[in-house]
């Protein structure tokens, strides 16, 4: 496996308070979801209306795209069509030289990273950069977001200081928030008013009108789009509603579950080019519809990218976007990009601790949690386990499978185990105990202590047996 | 075979059941005082929501904020608001507007849940104007806020601008370490005058 979780994510823990401060950092943002969800009466029915829209769109997928193209050609737009990654960014690519175009403003746009389109345009001496302030962030230290909408969240304010004074030659130390953000805003202004072009992503697009909307906090996709004349929006297929009115459903949803904002700052319509300039639209495949073709897993084309599953997840909080090795990160990451490449990601569904927490807070209602669990059993069936874990499950279900066999283990293991010296438990094949004590092993079986209290007619006896071995845990 | 038919066809091999498109009419929430519920929003998203008796009021307003006071260039497309001397039709290229201080532009009416304004570019030649002005202000009649969400999109149609856009407070980021900044790229403030009696 090319990219193993829990190996990128020790990595990351092993800065204890710096894990604690990111675990923190999402939790407030986790927080602010709730606060927000909770202002709204109708919250649970807004999240079923957008599962059913978006259930019902991808019903009729095909049909809704013609639909899409057709009015958005009649607003003037040109729409292209992207069955890869490869061919979306030669179409981009073709697009801006066509025009002579030397630097282009980006604003946040998932699906450019999924295709990797910067180094591929600045490998044919295209200027990028990237306006949103996050992604500009991770874009100066050479890195890729962490998070699908905080993109520079596993940043300390300090880091981003020493990154500015580097590239923005900002005062050494520097490290407040406002003075920093007030230096990208000037740094980025001299990019907005030198860009040939601007590239934005799309939230959503509007089949029966041909138009899309752009959600920033910024502002920065639309000066990007509003100074040069053209203007080129990438979208996955799956961005498309139907109706220009289930914009009410998905806008009242997106930020708050997102940042807990009751809306985005800016929530853009672009219908047509704007007069004297130029649209194009790239509608891209890379994938979805495979998962689109698969029952168990098409729901998760239903995601709207809000990142709630990010900021409420366990695993997320503690290992870092980038333990993930994807473009989209944490839950929701880890079912599309097995869908992409089982091999390469097949250990994403099992950093996972099975809460359902995701679940809870998905605004479109994907069963998160069901999905992962689906992938394990898909990896399993692919022979694509890490022997280690191959091994060890065969071996559970076979104990697990024979009650004799289950008794003699557990026997074996109460007369044996607490008598082994501590190298023979904590070592590297017992990954659950490197950063946890084994609880006490009880002198009984729960079977031997429920058989020797029937015998006594005395149940207190046992409850009483059960507190005391608890007691006697070592606290972690 | 274009990418255009391979993608459909690749979608169209798996035929779904047809799934129900779900009824938008439903009981959303409502406010009893909408303008104070769109100001409280307003507020909390970092906008200032200022209730004016008629539209000539609206001049005293502005002058008790700094930002405007000290406004070099300004761009009104407000009727009878401000002192404009940037004339938007007189500028052949948006990136002129680099230096604009001020923009006063009309809203189209609000929503009372999240404090957004609606803003078309019809009669606005450089979109820009609403997102490269140092500072914004809005005008807005009283009377022209709606509850929620669906009620704004049952006003909405996209045939006559091509550029439409809910506004909610002026532009920021927390994108360092998750303190909010007020002023990212777009304006520095975000002021809203609600005209009790428009005419």
């Amino acid at each position: 496996m090319s990219a193993d979780h829990a190996a990128a994510a020790a990595a990351f823990v092993a800065d204890e308070p710096r894990t604690h401060w990111h675990d923190g950092a999402l939790w407030f943002v986790r927080a602010k979801r709730d606060k927000a969800a909770q202002s709204l009466p109708e919250w649970e029915l807004l999240r079923e209306t957008a599962s059913q829209i978006k259930g019902h769109t991808i019903s009729q997928l095909a049909d809704y795209l013609e639909q899409f193209e057709r009015n958005a050609v009649r607003l003037g737009a040109q729409v292209h069509w992207a069955r890869n990654a490869a061919e979306h960014n030669e179409i981009v690519l073709g697009i801006l030289e066509r025009h002579g175009v030397k630097r282009l403003v980006k604003s946040k746009s998932m699906l450019t990273e999924e295709c990797h389109l910067n180094p591929f345009l600045e490998q044919h001496g295209i200027a990028v950069v990237d306006t949103d302030l996050g992604e500009r962030i991770v874009q100066l230290a050479g890195e890729a977001p962490s998070h699908i909408v905080l993109p520079a969240i596993h940043k300390k304010k300090e880091d981003v200081g020493e990154i500015f004074h580097r590239h923005l030659h900002t005062a050494a130390g520097a490290s407040d928030p406002k003075y920093l953000a007030e230096a990208a805003r000037q740094h980025l202004r001299e990019k907005f008013m030198e860009a040939d072009a601007g590239l934005t992503g799309v939230n959503f697009a509007i089949a029966e009108t041909g138009g899309f909307v752009v959600c920033t906090n910024e502002g920065n996709a639309d000066l990007g789009v509003s100074l040069p004349k053209l203007h080129v929006a990438s979208m996955g297929i799956e961005k498309l509603i139907p109706r220009a009115a289930d914009l009410g459903v998905f806008l009242r949803l997106l930020a708050r579950s997102a940042t807990g904002q009751p809306i985005t700052t800016y929530s853009s319509h672009f219908h047509g080019p704007r007069p004297g300039g130029e649209l194009h639209i790239v509608l891209v495949d890379n994938g979805r519809s495979e998962i689109l073709a698969s029952d168990e897993f098409r729901r998760s084309l239903n995601c709207i990218r809000c990142g709630a599953c990010m900021n409420t997840c366990p695993v997320y909080r503690r290992s870092g976007g980038h333990s993930y090795g994807t473009t989209v990160p944490g839950p929701i990451g880890s079912i599309l990009a097995p869908a992409r490449d089982a091999a390469a990601h097949g250990s994403l569904p099992f950093a996972c601790s099975l809460c359902g927490s995701c679940t809870d807070v998905c605004p479109v209602k994907i069963d998160l949690h069901h999905q992962l669990l689906a992938w394990r059993k898909e990896i399993a069936h692919r022979g694509l386990l890490p022997r280690s874990k191959r091994w060890s499950m065969k071996l559970a279900s076979l104990v697990l499978g024979n009650s004799r066999l289950y008794t003699l283990a557990g026997k074996l293991a109460r007369a044996i185990v607490p008598r082994l010296p501590r190298f023979m438990i904590y070592n590297r094949l017992n990954a659950w105990g490197q950063k946890r004590e084994l609880p006490v092993f009880p002198q009984q079986s729960f079977r031997e202590l429920y058989r020797l209290s029937r015998e006594q007619g005395n149940g207190e006896q046992v409850a009483t047996d059960f507190t005391d071995a608890a007691d006697e845990r070592p606290k972690a | 075979m274009t990418s255009k038919v391979a993608i459909l066809a690749a979608i169209r091999k798996h035929p779904l059941p047809p799934r129900p498109l779900p009824e938008l009419n439903q009981a959303w929430i409502e406010y009893h005082d909408r303008p104070r519920q769109f100001a409280e929003m307003l507020e909390s998203v970092g906008g200032h929501c200022r209730f004016v008796e008629n539209r000539a009021a609206i001049d005293a307003a502005l002058d008790e904020a700094p930002a405007y006071r000290e406004a070099k260039k300004i761009v009104s497309l407000a009727e009878g608001i401000g002192r404009g001397n940037v004339d938007l039709n007189e500028i052949a290229d948006p990136h002129d507007l680099e230096d604009l201080d001020f923009a006063i532009l009309p809203g189209c009416f609000a929503v009372a849940e999240n404090g957004a304004v609606w803003m078309t570019d019809m009669g606005v030649k450089h979109r820009a104007v609403a997102f490269i002005a140092q500072h914004l202000a809005l005008v807005l009649p009283a009377n022209e806020i709606v509850d929620n969400m669906h009620q704004a999109y049952q006003r909405l149609e996209f045939e006559q601008s091509g550029f439409g856009v809910f506004i909610s407070g002026p532009s920021k980021t927390a994108d360092i370490e998750q303190s909010l900044v007020i002023g990212a790229h777009g304006p520095r403030s975000l002021t809203v005058f609600c005209v009790q009696s428009p005419h």
